[in-house]
């Protein structure tokens, strides 16, 4: 009864709001950074240095008027954001926080989870999200969000294939689609993937900054071109709703890069023995270290790059991302059938 | 605009009008743009302005010769110590006055400066509308450091109203030609910092190489100036050909691009920077004693005629025709050549055939004032 049902249970609702309050306070990150980046200060009012300053933005989106346009697709508008959203929080069901640990005397995995078929849940799942985009565009019944809907599947759709082809490099290597399966690959291997496969790292990074619409890639909201793109029509909490996503996202991409190439929740150089005085850290203190680093990648990016042109973006995952993926690819293979 | 052609037969494929502006955050002010798109290229665009129109050249037939420096002040408002130079040059060579070499000297520092101020924030906003807004906060420090020097100078940060026919309103603060000094060797080294941020960054070369080039023939059938007509490779700069306040004693080069594309009109601005921050030490260090206002009657009344005269402001060339009646105290005609508004219809030919995107890179590459546009 309390292993099958209570313990999950519990798992979902810490996982779910430590996600939602991991995704508020990524956005006060993201507004600190860039600000110190760019000689500034950032929010500094609410709380000292700002720190309540996303509970003060809840409110304000949660008091804000909800507006829908009169002639939008009522349903569809309504529905878009939940769409966009619910992916992006159901992934975290097979993220590995870290592996079987005792709590109270209980052996507790720090995973809701762990399907044998992860990875490709993660995949699947999260490629949902992008109908939100489109049917937001759709539903707005305005051209300024029309146009960010058609950039953003375009977007999405082409990079997804780059993206998913490095996923498929890993697994050759790993031989599991379970994400603990591939960090307990990566300990048994003594390697961090990321390490065996830099190119496939790379264009992992790349088009994942292009999946979850953050720049160089942001097209879909380029605020300068489209005025805010697909969500310019939307206000208050549903707005907040596709703000939320697009955050969790980039959470969700962290941790899958730190599960797949930087070894999850396993400390650096997990067969050294002259480094297991770090064994007192958590596990779970690491994978949160790693992805904090992806995270600030992410923001740091944004703050120093251009925008690409469609066009360009375009050239960049077909000619490029793409093409390189597969020879990745078929080159693991063969480096594994060789060293089988 | 006629309506939307229909083509194809299997497919409804209308082509899209979308209005860009007035309110739309890179129109740089209340630009208006309808653009065709045929996806998200376009086929062709409508450029509406008037939004900001105050009738400065018909208020100006109203106020007196003085007053009137304070109304062109508003045209270009970020670059308004150029247009007071401007118009108080026209009404001086109408008057036959003589200016001060003090007076002159001040006036090209103030120019310079203020040129400076301007590329900044061209600069800023150009970077900002292609997605690098780092840049965007960085020109803006250094711009606030120019206003300083402006404010210490005549109080004012934004309309100076800093120049008074056959002069200066007044002479400059003790100590202010250090912190000018000073200003250029900080401006020095920050702007090497923009340019290891957009000069060399891959993504900005692809945005800007190659996107709406202007041959040098084309850029003088539109009639450009200022840096978009350097930019296709035509060294026309009126600071060079016909020197004002005291630009022939001043030694300066005239940067100038090949292909005419915005990259280009990028780079010349760039160098322009260095070449004011040149101008600006010798202004500065040469900076010769003596009285700031020449002599001027009490009551200024130019003699019946016309003149025109043009100077280099940051934008381009910036001309003042104004007929004087010789009974009144105020013009009877006055009229102004205003840069942006002439090279805004550039923007037309540049935009046909390229992306969404390019719009508003282009926008920002002409560097338009629409307060200048429309007066």
């Amino acid at each position: 009864m309390i292993d099958g049902f209570v313990i999950p249970l519990l798992k979902i609702v810490i996982v779910l709001n430590a996600t939602l309050v991991g995704v508020t306070y990524m956005v006060l990150l993201e507004r600190k950074v860039i600000a110190w980046a760019q000689s500034r200060l950032g929010p500094m009012r609410v709380g000292p240095h700002g720190i309540l300053q996303p509970i003060a933005d809840a409110v304000k989106l949660m008091l804000k008027e909800d507006i829908t346009p009169a002639r939008a697709d009522k349903w569809v508008f309504t529905v878009a954001p939940i769409i966009s959203m619910v992916p992006a929080l159901i992934v975290y069901a097979v993220i590995p926080f870290g592996p079987e640990v005792s709590l109270f005397g209980r052996q507790v995995t720090l995973y809701i989870t762990d399907i044998n078929v992860g990875l490709l849940y993660i995949v699947s799942v999260a490629s949902v999200g992008v109908y939100g985009i489109i049917l937001a565009g759709y539903a707005s019944n305005s051209k300024f969000p029309l146009l960010a809907s058609l950039r953003a599947s375009a977007q999405l759709i082409s990079y997804e294939v780059a993206v998913t082809l490095t996923l498929v490099s890993v697994v050759l290597m790993s031989g599991t689609l379970s994400m603990v399966g591939i960090v307990r690959a990566q300990e048994s291997a003594h390697l961090w993937f990321a390490f065996a496969q830099p190119l496939a790292f790379g264009i992992f990074v790349i088009g994942s900054l292009a999946e979850t619409n953050r720049a160089p890639f942001d097209l879909p909201e380029a605020e300068q071109e489209l005025t805010g793109g697909f969500h310019t029509e939307y206000s208050g909490m549903r707005f907040a709703l596709f703000f939320l996503a697009e955050y969790a996202n980039m959470i969700v991409v962290s941790s899958v890069a730190t599960t797949l190439f930087f070894g999850g929740w396993l400390r650096p150089f997990p067969n050294w023995a002259a480094l297991s005085f770090l064994d007192f850290i958590p596990s779970w203190t690491w994978f949160l270290i790693k992805s904090f680093v992806f995270l600030y990648f992410f923001v740091w990016v944004r703050a120093t790059l251009p925008r690409y042109r469609y066009d360009q973006l375009m050239r960049l995952g077909w000619k490029l991302l793409i093409p390189l993926a597969i020879a990745n690819l078929v080159l693991t293979g063969i480096i594994r059938v060789a060293l089988l | 605009m006629e309506a939307p052609t229909v083509r194809g037969e299997m497919f409804d494929t209308n082509e899209l009008v979308i209005n860009m502006g007035p309110q739309h955050p890179s129109t740089h002010g209340v630009l208006r743009v309808v653009l065709r798109l045929d996806g998200e290229k376009v086929v062709d665009t409508d450029v509406i302005i008037g939004y900001l129109h105050r009738g400065i050249e018909k208020l100006s037939e109203n106020r007196n010769w003085t007053q009137i420096i304070l109304l062109t002040d508003r045209m270009d408002y970020v670059a308004a110590a150029t247009n007071n130079v401007g118009y108080c040059e026209t009404v001086e060579k109408l008057m036959s006055l003589e200016v001060p070499r003090r007076a002159r000297y001040v006036r090209t520092l103030l120019c310079e400066l203020q040129r400076i101020a301007s590329h900044c924030l061209w600069l800023g906003t150009h970077a900002m509308d292609i997605g690098a807004m780092t840049v965007f906060l960085y020109a803006f420090r250094e711009r606030e450091l120019i206003l300083d020097l402006f404010e210490e100078f005549c109080g004012a940060r934004l309309t100076y109203n800093s120049m008074r026919i056959g002069g200066l309103p007044m002479d400059v603060p003790s100590g202010w030609d250090k912190k000018v000094l000073e200003f250029c060797k900080i401006m020095d080294s920050k702007l090497d910092e923009y340019e290891e941020l957009l000069t060399h960054n891959r993504i900005w070369i692809e945005r800007t190489k190659n996107v709406g080039v202007l041959t040098a023939a084309e850029a003088i059938d539109l009639g450009l100036s200022g840096p978009p007509l350097r930019g296709s490779g035509v060294p026309r700069d009126v600071r060079k050909d016909e020197p004002y306040a005291a630009y022939d004693e001043m030694e300066f080069d005239v940067p100038i691009g090949t292909a005419g594309d915005t990259y280009d009109r990028y780079l010349v601005r760039i160098e322009e920077f260095r070449q004011s921050l040149r101008i600006i030490r010798q202004a500065t260090e040469g900076l010769p004693e003596g009285p700031i206002v020449g002599k001027v009657p009490r009551l200024i009344k130019p003699p019946a005629g016309e003149t025109y005269h043009a100077i280099e402001s940051p934008k381009g060339e910036l001309g003042y025709f104004i007929v004087s009646d010789g009974k009144s105290t105020n013009p009877y005609r006055f009229r102004v050549r205003p840069p942006s508004f002439c090279n805004l219809q550039a923007l037309r030919r540049m935009v046909r055939g390229h992306l969404v995107a390019d719009v508003v890179a282009l926008i920002g590459s002409l560097d338009v004032v629409l307060g200048e546009v429309d007066r």
